[in-house]
């Protein structure tokens, strides 16, 4: 069983380093993770990262792009508000690793 | 994950190994295979054996009585369909099928020559179930079940996508994708699936879609599509949902809700029902029109697939519209009658703006989106301006379930003729029933399959490439949420340059709306060809 070791404790993870419990994430986990990629966490990442959750908890899914791309627009200007700006933060891309930093499942189906 | 360049992974091996087929054992290899189900997924609609496993551990943690499982299931199967009975005696191992699998050719494992992977489970079949194999044994090609026969059968199955080009060359007619779903069946017996299906299969039994999608989910997302639609048209369409009463029920697939090129397809859709005034409604129960059950069990697609048509009869709605999805047409067309005979408490299926009846759709009850459509175009019922689609040169993917399954080969060519002006075809060979997979169908669309994908994909992208260098082609339209959500990293990969796009994506472009404003974008925002710079 993969897992990821955070303060001592043991979270059961899936194959590809998602989180399987999303409310037995903590902040850290995701330094630790990034740090992993070979990331520095910045406070426009975690502008992303704390969206994510905040959309999570009340859909109990990650949202679409379109969506994320228009919030992240109006909390951070519309400079800020595309794809592109997106993946110069997660260069792996924002549905995969942000979903992952922020302790959410990744979606599955048709996508 | 790291994969080859495309001038390396093309370079395919087709050496056979030095050993009889029998006697190599199965090599499972990272980037080829998916990650195994979930104890979750599993106990989620109470399958068989669920389990903490991994498929690199040695140990799958099969029921102690594995064995028998199988056998029974097989023995049980091959009495109930005589197809499968049939299709396990008649092949005479000619290979026409050999060289027609995408994943042979792009891959050159000589397993996944569709004769040789039938032959995997026809060896046990007939050590099992023969009088000849099992007296004679190897002799008549008949094999011992082992747990690295198990592993074998479970690998294979999940390198078919189903897409059935095999079974159009076989000069018998064996249908060697019944044989992959079989194998599937039997091998789900004893828990032993891929999580990228067993995964959406427990979602879709719990809210009605693939991923999960809840009810407020879905609404918040369509409230984003019309406000982008809004934006290109000055237009407020709106879209009911679980509206008891209405004429029609809306059923597509629900990676339309997430997927980008999905999202645009779908917004296709509700500019067209607002411009015809169509009195439709979706669910949020019955939000799924793929149905990854299929790609599980017969009787896992039956309990996904029956959602449908209960909602439909709560409803009250006349007759089923099927959104752009690829298996959802083989489900509907291929298996309902069987399953469920058809339907009393539905209406034949009417176009209530031309008065078309669909004569095809008489028992089921169901049409498929690009038939509609293209009977509103033939009937003159859409203003449409092609021009607006004039930075497109289109070629079209035909989808295995749609054209192979379903002969679905002139509608969307018909739609895409009216709402374009730039379309060329592939060549003969790889369209129409010829079709060459995506790659990624049947639930094989994960990601840490890549490779495999990649490979699967090499004849489809081959083509794109041909007509991308002599027609300078940059999109491929098809009809599938699938095809929408994987062709893009395929095609970027074999054939760069070219973007995916549904079919009502393009239509929803060319669509002269009553009372809309001047439109400067196409539906992604991006400039219309004359508009760029506004």
């Amino acid at each position: 069983m993969p897992y990821l070791e955070f303060e001592g404790q043991q979270y059961e993870t899936d194959e590809d380093g998602y989180l399987v419990d999303w409310q037995s994430w903590k902040e850290g986990m995701a330094e630790v993770m990034a740090k992993e990629d070979g990331l520095t966490l910045t406070s426009e990442h975690w502008e992303i990262i704390r969206f994510l959750r905040e959309y999570f908890m009340k859909f109990q899914i990650a949202p679409m792009i379109k969506i994320l791309v228009k919030e992240i627009g109006k909390a951070m200007g519309p400079e800020k508000g595309n794809t592109k700006y997106l993946y110069e933060l997660f260069p792996a891309g924002p549905a995969k690793q942000a979903c992952r930093y922020a302790g959410l499942p990744k979606p599955t189906g048709c996508v | 994950m790291a994969v080859q360049k495309p001038e390396e992974l093309s370079k395919v091996v087709y050496t056979f190994p030095s050993t009889p087929w029998m006697d190599t054992p199965v090599e499972i290899k990272k980037g080829i295979f998916c990650w195994g189900n979930k104890e979750k997924s599993l106990k989620a609609v109470g399958f068989p054996n669920p389990r903490q496993w991994s498929v690199t551990d040695e140990d799958w943690k099969l029921p102690d009585n594995w064995k028998e499982i199988f056998i029974e299931g097989l023995r049980e199967r091959v009495d109930k369909y005589r197809s499968f009975r049939l299709f396990l005696d008649i092949c005479v191992r000619c290979g026409a099928c050999a060289d027609k699998c995408h994943f042979y050719i792009g891959g050159g494992d000589p397993k996944n020559m569709p004769v040789l992977r039938a032959e995997l489970l026809r060896s046990i079949y007939r050590k099992y179930c023969t009088t000849s194999g099992k007296i004679m044994g190897k002799v008549a090609g008949a094999r011992e079940l082992t747990t690295s026969v198990i592993k074998e059968l479970w690998y294979y199955a999940y390198q078919c996508t189903e897409c059935r080009r095999c079974s159009l060359f076989c000069p018998y007619g064996i249908d060697t994708a019944e044989i992959t779903i079989l194998i599937r069946e039997l091998v789900n017996l004893l828990g032993l699936n891929i999580e990228w299906i067993a995964g959406p299969v427990a979602n879709c039994w719990k809210t009605g879609n693939h991923m999960g999608l809840l009810p407020h989910t879905i609404i918040d997302i369509v409230s984003e599509f019309k406000e982008a639609i809004y934006q290109v048209t000055g237009l407020k369409v709106d879209l009911s949902y679980n509206r008891k009463g209405a004429e029609i029920l809306f059923v597509h697939p629900s990676g339309e809700y997430f997927d980008p090129n999905g999202n645009v397809t779908f917004m296709g859709y509700m500019m067209l029902f607002h411009e015809i005034g169509l009195d439709v409604t979706l669910s949020t129960y019955s939000s799924e029109g793929g149905n990854f059950g299929f790609f599980t069990s017969n009787e896992m697609a039956k309990r996904l697939h029956s959602k449908i048509y209960a909602e439909a009869k709560r409803l009250k709605v006349k007759w089923i519209l099927g959104g752009e999805c690829g298996h959802m047409w083989r489900v509907w067309h291929q298996y309902h009658n069987t399953w469920f005979g058809p339907v009393d408490y539905l209406e034949e299926p009417v176009s209530p703006i031309t008065g078309t009846k669909f004569e095809n759709a008489k028992s089921n009850k169901i049409v498929h989106i690009t038939e509609f459509t293209a009977d509103l175009i033939r009937h003159g019922k859409l203003n449409l301006d092609p021009k607006r689609n004039d930075k497109y040169v289109v070629t079209f993917h035909d989808s295995c379930n749609t054209s192979r399954a379903m002969g679905l080969f002139e509608e969307p060519r018909y739609i895409i003729k009216n709402v374009c002006n730039n379309f060329y075809e592939m060549p003969p060979q790889t369209i129409r029933e010829n079709t060459f997979c995506c790659g990624s169908g049947s639930g094989l669309n994960a990601s840490e399959n890549m490779e495999l994908r990649l490979r699967g994909a090499l004849p489809r992208g081959n083509a794109v490439r041909h007509v991308r260098d002599k027609f300078g082609v940059n999109t491929l339209a098809n009809i599938c949420q699938i095809d929408r959500a994987t062709l893009q990293t395929l095609v970027d990969y074999w054939a760069k340059g070219v973007a995916v796009r549904g079919v009502h994506e393009l239509v929803g472009n060319a669509l002269v709306m009553k009372g809309e404003k001047e439109r400067t974008t196409d539906l992604r925002g991006d400039p219309l060809p004359g508009k760029e710079g506004e």
